[in-house]
This record gives C-alpha cells, structure tokens and sequence, in this order.
C-alpha cells in the first residue's frame, strides 16, 4: 500500500489512472499544469486576433457566419481551459496578469499577422490543424480536467479545420491571382505551423518532466512529423506546394523529411521580437481596461 | 412538516479521468452524510472512482418553457459542424 502523498502520486501515474483536482500531487506537477495550461489558454484566446481582423472583411455573408462561429469557439476554448487551470488553484486574474506581464507566453504562431483573405485558410488549415495533433495526444494527458477539456476541444476543431481548408482549396482552384495569394499564404505560415510543435524534445526545457508525470505522451518532433506527413498530401491534392526545396518522401521510414526549422526565429518571436507581438498584448490590455467596469458591475 | 432532510444532487465519475455524471440524489443533513448517503445509494458495485455532491437547492437550472428560446442560436448554424464544408476529392485525414 502506498503511504506517503509521493508514493500515491507516482502509483496512478503508474498505472496510468488520471489525476483529479484534490488528489495528492507534488508541488511541481502541479506548478507545470498551471503553466502549461494557462499558456494553452492565453493561445486560445491571443489566436482570436489575428483572424478577427477579417470579421468585418470577410468576402460572403456564409464566410463571415463560419468565421465568426470560429472565432466564438477559440474563446469558448479558452474558457475551459482557464476553467482546468483554476481547478489547480490559480486565479483567472493570476492568469491574466502573468499573460499581460509577459511572465506567461501563448503560442508563438499567434505573432504572425494575416495579411490576406488566404491566411484565414492557412490558419484554419495549418495552425488548427498542428493544434488538433498535438491536442490528441493531449486527451490521455494525466490531469483529469485537462484532458476533458481536450476531449470537448478535439471535437469542435475539426469544423475549424475543415472551414480553413475549403478556403484553401477554393482559392487554389480560383483565379491565377487568388490561387497566387493561397500559395502565399501557405508560404508564410508553413513553417511557423511546423514550429508549434516546439523546438526538438533534446533541447526542450520542461520535456523530461512532462514524459515521466504523463502529461506529455509523445515528443514534439514525433507529433510534427505526424503534421507533416498529413498535410503534405492535402497539399498536393488542392494543387499547391509546400515551400520547401528540400521536401522528399523516404520510401523506407514511411515519413517525409524537411529542412530544419529556424530556431532562432521561434525564439526571438516567443521572446517578444515577432512581426505583431506588442499589438497583440497592446489589444489585450486595452479591451482587459474597456471591460473592467463590467466586472466590477458583476461584483456588487 | 416536512421531515425530510435536504436534497442533494449525487454525480458519479465510474473510471478515473471521466466526466462525472449525473447518477440521482439523496437526502442528507450535510456533506459528509451526503457523501455517505451517495455511496450507500449509487456505489455500492464498484461502479465509482469519484462522487461529487451538490445541494439541490444551489443548482441553477434550465427551465423546459424556456427550452425553444435557450437554445435556439444552436440550431441554424449547421456551418459548426465538420461536415456542412466540402472536402475536396482525394484529401485524406482532415
């Protein structure tokens, strides 16, 4: 029988039973869930930026209604998520503050802007898409109220992916303008998609942790080549090209290879220094101010 | 006189890292005996790894004569499912 809060931690991790909000857990499972999550949150609703900018550009009635259903579905999942984290013990204004500090980071992707109507596909398609991979893996992570959360995520980004690719697909198979703008678009969010997934598991900070307490299950360039190896043929089959020179299938592993990112760029975008890192956080903190009557009216 | 004790509303989590489910209720004069309660009442085969329970009273619910009204912005936006999009010919896993 296990006695001490270590040793029943350590037994369900073992077993691979899920750990529930008031179960013993150490102090730095827990420190990690919160960061983790929080960031996970902070991506969810930092991405609603970039693509609520076309909200009132859209180019149909029925482009504007799915884009708007989207966009109301990345903050819905950033409500869940801020929802497990606070399950931790850590407050939506401990949140908040640590994003708007810049002590918290949200994913580095979100740094990027969406210069044309083609990069509300790409996004869909390709940064929806890297989140759906690495999001799967998540539902077996072993923090009960997180992985739930993935559960109920997983199934409403397949429309957002989905709605990303049609527009692909019909911009590819448009005009020689419009099929230009698609590559474009896919040009320049190819690999800060592939970079999502985080740098290479030997060089990443909170790895080794994460694969002992389960709630990383797969490593980060696994799950990459797993994108990688789907999207390709989407690409092909829509008639565009992935930008990359050194792209080949290896017959023998089964898998396609890639140049190798650019990792300089991944951290000095994370660390502040993308093309939209300011207005992002700049946009947070104004409409954080603009609703914080709102708040207070909801505390009286 | 009501001799009855409060209501509580007993939720069941049958495996670890599963939603917890609305099994049924209990009577009980506090917490700790609705704990009990929803053990004797709706564990008694092994089927729980967790209970949750809840005061009947604190629980806010939807109300049926609201039903149409409440969920009506769900209902003509089928663009929110996957498959309302068209999947061109030949693409796999999306």
């Amino acid at each position: 029988m296990p006695t001490t809060t270590t040793d029943i931690f350590t037994e369900k991790i073992e077993r691979d039973l899920a750990i529930e909000p008031r179960d013993p857990m150490p102090e730095e499972y827990r420190r990690h869930l919160m960061r983790q999550i929080s960031q996970h949150a902070h991506s969810e609703v930092i991405g609603m930026q970039p693509e609520g900018n076309w909200i009132t550009r859209a180019p149909s009635l029925r482009a504007k209604m799915i884009l708007l259903a989207k966009i109301q579905d990345e903050g819905g999942h950033g409500l869940y998520l801020y929802s497990a984290a606070e399950t931790l013990g850590i407050s939506r204004e401990e949140m908040i503050e640590q994003l708007q500090t810049g002590k918290a980071r949200y994913s580095s992707v979100f740094n990027y802007p969406a210069l044309t109507w083609a990069d509300i596909g790409a996004i869909g398609w390709l940064v929806d898409g890297a989140a759906i991979v690495n999001q799967v893996m998540l539902q077996r992570t072993s923090y009960g109220p997180y992985a739930r959360a993935m559960v109920r995520i997983c199934k409403e980004e397949s429309f957002h992916q989905r709605q990303g690719y049609e527009i692909m697909a019909k911009m590819a198979a448009g005009t020689p303008e419009q099929h230009e703008m698609a590559q474009d678009a896919l040009n320049r969010w190819w690999a800060p998609a592939l970079m999502m997934f985080g740098p290479s598991d030997a060089e990443s900070l909170h790895s080794k942790a994460a694969f002992q307490w389960k709630i990383k299950r797969e490593s980060n360039d696994a799950l990459r080549q797993k994108f990688i190896d789907k999207t390709v043929q989407q690409t092909e089959v829509i008639g565009l090209k992935v930008p990359d020179p050194n792209l080949r299938f290896n017959a023998e592993t089964g898998h396609y290879e890639t140049s190798p990112l650019n990792w300089d760029e991944f951290h000095r975008v994370i660390n502040g220094d993308g093309p939209c890192n300011r207005q992002r956080l700049e946009h947070h903190r104004k409409f954080h101010e603009e609703g914080r009557w709102v708040r207070e009216a909801c505390q009286c | 006189m009501d001799t009855q004790l409060d209501l509580w509303e007993v939720f069941v989590q049958s495996k670890p890292g599963q939603s917890y489910k609305h099994a049924g209720s209990v009577h009980a004069s506090d917490k700790q005996m609705a704990l009990q309660n929803a053990r004797d009442v709706y564990t008694r085969r092994g089927e729980a790894s967790g209970l949750w329970v809840v005061r009947a009273a604190d629980i806010a619910a939807s109300s049926l004569s609201d039903h149409d009204m409440l969920f009506d912005p769900a209902n003509d936006k089928i663009y929110r499912h996957p498959t309302f999009y068209q999947v061109p010919a030949g693409a796999k896993n999306i």
